[in-house]
């Protein structure tokens, strides 16, 4: 056994009004750049709905992610020889149609037109060819089922039930049950992304587990793009190097939560440590049944409050300051403890560590509709029964199909609500109600602490790293400050894809919290605007 | 033995040689960010599908003729009972298929380079010099090897002149008047061969160089961690070493 420790997250579907406040602030953070224009290392889907890129989810056709064969794991794009027979070509590698041509406008045409007699417009022109463009697809195309008719039955997780569905359900289905799904980086335990790239470039780090592209050593072979099945790595075209998601490293390492977390209106996301066994993770993965994944990847994480757990993680080198942040871990009490977190897709066999708590509001609206009491105890469960449907759905998302964890989930969603209700109407709580779903009233009550109050304290328990190594950290690859990054220096002497990279400095981000949670005003300071190092206190003047 | 067969077969070689292998050198330590293949296949996926494999799998083979025909003595083979006529034969059908896969390869690359908006808007200038040296190169290379076969002109065998010349340049004991026998294809295609190197450390073809072996080797899972020896993923810079 070695016990590692994983940073992990939980996100509430049941809050997500898809605003695109997590998009737009990691996008501004990380990517409003040349070269990943197109890239959203956070994104938010509607659900049902292609997804971005489109029809990621559709493994016959993108091959991402792991397979058995004769009871071994495996890449589904094949094995080691065959992809370095690919890397000239790599022939399931989406191509930019696949996401979207970003573009811009011309704008500078509203003011340097001469005057006439039509007003100017602002013509789209694209960001990669530099010619006028005609708009027709980008991220979030289908945003709340805009297209629905045509786009939502190409979703692929529609067309695996499409069997069970008949036509009339599936359009009040559409109708009824549309979601939003934010996606980041799963940091997976089995990264089918790290195990595609040729360079091994791609690693994960031994002490929190988070999934980085190391800068330096990417020779952008882009088999990570086609291996991960998420499709959460990006091909940076200008700087041809690999990208992704890097859970905000900087601000996790000083105890802040990830920019997406942070500005999260909903304040749906959840931080906090796993403790898993290393060694255990490839025979978890290797699970036969694929609804067998999700339990095998339960046993995976190891409960903190045990004291042979603790005994061990310290001897594998895990600091007692991680040790009690992960008993403390919301993500390991919503995924293991209370069992209402769900990690997407586990068929993919690449253990993600980014988990939902599915929707129970769809259901909620459904039963208001048909005029009932949509907060009984007991009409919940019977609706949770009847509309099997949008089970389904969540079940091929989350479960690989099977229904009983999420109707599980939601139930005991469904039973927080109700008993709740009579907490905070001044009625006799029903005990029987937490009962029904094998939780106490003490337990029940937590979890409406922890979902429903959602303090900050709460939601992010993030152990920092430690000062001793504080240095060390700040020499990690990944540093995106070289031209086409954030920091937009001057390009190398090989034009934009050249240069030494200039790294992230930590003590930036131990200043940046002190400012952001100090409890005076602190003064304007001239530092650049941007939302990384956005102190939260007043504007900055540039 | 003139003094232009000095500066081509001997100061040419070794500047070359130093060029390279200083440049290739100061690269790597300098600019492994800029290290890459910086791939063009996400602007486009049709074409690319069958050149890039064709010109990628062709110049290997065109680098296993030349490491076969320069480089392994010609007594060799012909204790291994291969005869001059045989090896010829042999010598020329696979290069010339080789060569030709390739020729076709980057001609297609060139098109596809020129013709789709994305992808020519992404070459530098850096890339289109680079283009220049790299197709005379292969032209020349190719017309060499019809001028030797003897499809045009008479035959040549370069195994008793230019590939001695070659490998006494590696073994310092440079012998240029055997090069400077060779007919003139030879030498042309020599010269263009020997500034595609000068020019290699300092174009984007450096990714030749990053073909990714240790691949078949490793586990598939990378974990780094930050010991107390082994800071960071790469070494510390200036200013930044550890004290003690």
């Amino acid at each position: 056994m070695k016990i590692m420790a994983q940073m992990g997250m939980v996100m509430n579907l049941d809050k997500c009004i898809g605003c695109h406040t997590c998009s737009v602030t990691c996008k501004q953070a990380w990517t409003n750049r040349t070269g990943v224009e197109y890239a959203w290392f956070n994104n938010v889907e509607t659900r049902p709905g292609q997804g971005y890129p489109r029809t990621y989810q559709d493994q016959g056709k993108w091959k991402g992610g792991w397979e058995l064969k004769r009871g071994k794991l495996r890449l589904r794009s094949g094995g080691r020889i065959k992809r370095l027979l690919h890397i000239f070509s790599n022939p399931k590698l989406p191509t930019l149609q696949d996401y979207y041509e970003p573009w811009t406008y011309e704008y500078d045409m509203l003011i340097s037109t001469p005057l006439g007699e039509h007003t100017p417009v602002a013509r789209p022109k694209s960001l990669i060819t530099g010619k006028p463009m005609k708009i027709e697809w980008s991220a979030n195309w289908d945003d709340d089922l805009a297209g629905g008719p045509e786009l939502a039955p190409s979703d692929p997780v529609l067309v695996k039930i499409r069997d069970q569905v008949t036509d009339r359900v599936k359009m009040e289905f559409e109708q009824a049950f549309m979601f939003y799904l934010p996606r980041i980086c799963e940091h997976c335990l089995n990264p089918a992304c790290v195990a595609a790239c040729p360079s091994g470039a791609m690693y994960k780090r031994a002490e929190d587990g988070i999934v980085l592209v190391d800068q330096d050593a990417c020779r952008g072979w882009r088999m990570c793009v086609s291996g991960c099945p998420y499709k959460k790595v990006y091909f940076n075209h200008n700087t041809g190097k690999a990208e992704k998601c890097t859970l905000c490293y900087p601000r996790l390492e000083v105890g802040l939560p990830t920019v997406c977390s942070e500005t999260c209106v909903g304040r749906l996301r959840y931080l906090g440590l796993f403790l898993y066994d290393a060694d255990a993770v490839t025979a978890a993965a290797e699970t036969e049944d694929e609804h067998g994944l999700l339990q095998a990847q339960l046993d995976l994480l190891l409960d903190p409050n045990d004291p042979n757990v603790q005994l061990q993680a310290l001897r594998d080198g895990i600091p007692q300051d991680w040790l009690d942040a992960a008993k403390e871990s919301p993500v390991y009490k919503l995924a293991k403890e209370y069992k209402v977190a769900l990690p997407l897709h586990p068929e993919y066999r690449t253990m993600p560590m980014v988990w939902y708590i599915p929707p129970l509001s769809p259901v909620v609206d459904a039963l208001r509709e048909t005029g009932n009491d949509a907060e009984d105890a007991g009409n919940l469960f019977g609706a949770l029964e009847s509309l099997r449907i949008p089970i389904e759905y969540l079940a091929e998302l989350f479960t690989a199909g099977d229904t009983a964890p999420v109707s599980q989930s939601l139930k005991t969603l469904a039973a927080m609500r109700s008993y709740m209700r009579d907490v905070n109407l001044g009625r006799d709580p029903k005990p029987e109600i937490p009962a029904a779903v094998g939780m106490s009233e003490e337990s029940i009550y937590n979890l409406y602490r922890l979902l429903a109050i959602a303090k900050y304290e709460d939601r992010y328990v993030i152990p920092k790293a430690h000062a001793e190594t504080a240095r060390d950290l700040e020499e990690l690859a990944c540093s995106l400050d070289v031209s086409g990054g954030p920091g937009q220096y001057q390009p190398g002497p090989f034009g934009g894809a050249s240069g030494r990279p200039v790294p992230v400095a930590v003590e930036t981000f131990h200043a940046l919290k002190v400012r952001q949670t100090t409890e005076v005003l602190i003064p304007l300071d001239a530092v650049r605007m941007n939302l990384q190092n956005w102190h939260g206190q007043g504007a900055t003047d540039e | 033995m003139s003094a232009s067969d000095i500066l081509l077969w001997v100061a040419l070689p070794y500047l070359t040689i130093a060029v390279f292998v200083t440049g290739m050198f100061w690269r790597y330590k300098y600019d492994k960010f800029g290290w890459t293949t910086r791939s063009s296949q996400l602007y486009e996926r049709k074409v690319i599908r069958i050149a890039s494999p064709l010109f990628h799998l062709g110049i290997l083979a065109v680098l296993g003729g030349h490491v076969m025909g320069l480089l392994i003595p010609e007594n060799w083979t012909h204790a291994a009972g291969l005869s001059e006529d045989a090896y010829h034969l042999m010598a020329v059908g696979l290069g010339a298929v080789a060569g030709a896969c390739t020729l076709f390869g980057i001609s297609l690359l060139i098109y596809r380079r020129r013709t789709n908006g994305a992808v020519f808007a992404a070459t530098t200038r850096n890339d289109k010099a680079m283009y220049v040296f790299l197709v005379a190169a292969i032209c020349l290379g190719l017309l060499t090897t019809l001028v030797g076969s003897g499809i045009v002109g008479e035959g040549y065998n370069y195994r008793e002149t230019v590939s001695p010349w070659f490998r006494s340049i590696f073994l310092m004991d440079p012998k240029p008047e055997l090069m400077a026998q060779a007919p003139a294809s030879f030498h042309i295609h020599a010269v263009a061969g020997m500034l595609l190197f000068l020019i290699w450390p300092f174009t984007r073809l450096v990714h030749a160089f990053s073909a990714p072996v240790q691949y078949l080797f490793r586990p598939y899972v990378v974990y780094r961690e930050r010991g107390p020896h082994d800071p960071g993923s790469r070494t510390a810079r200036r200013g930044w070493e550890r004290v003690g």
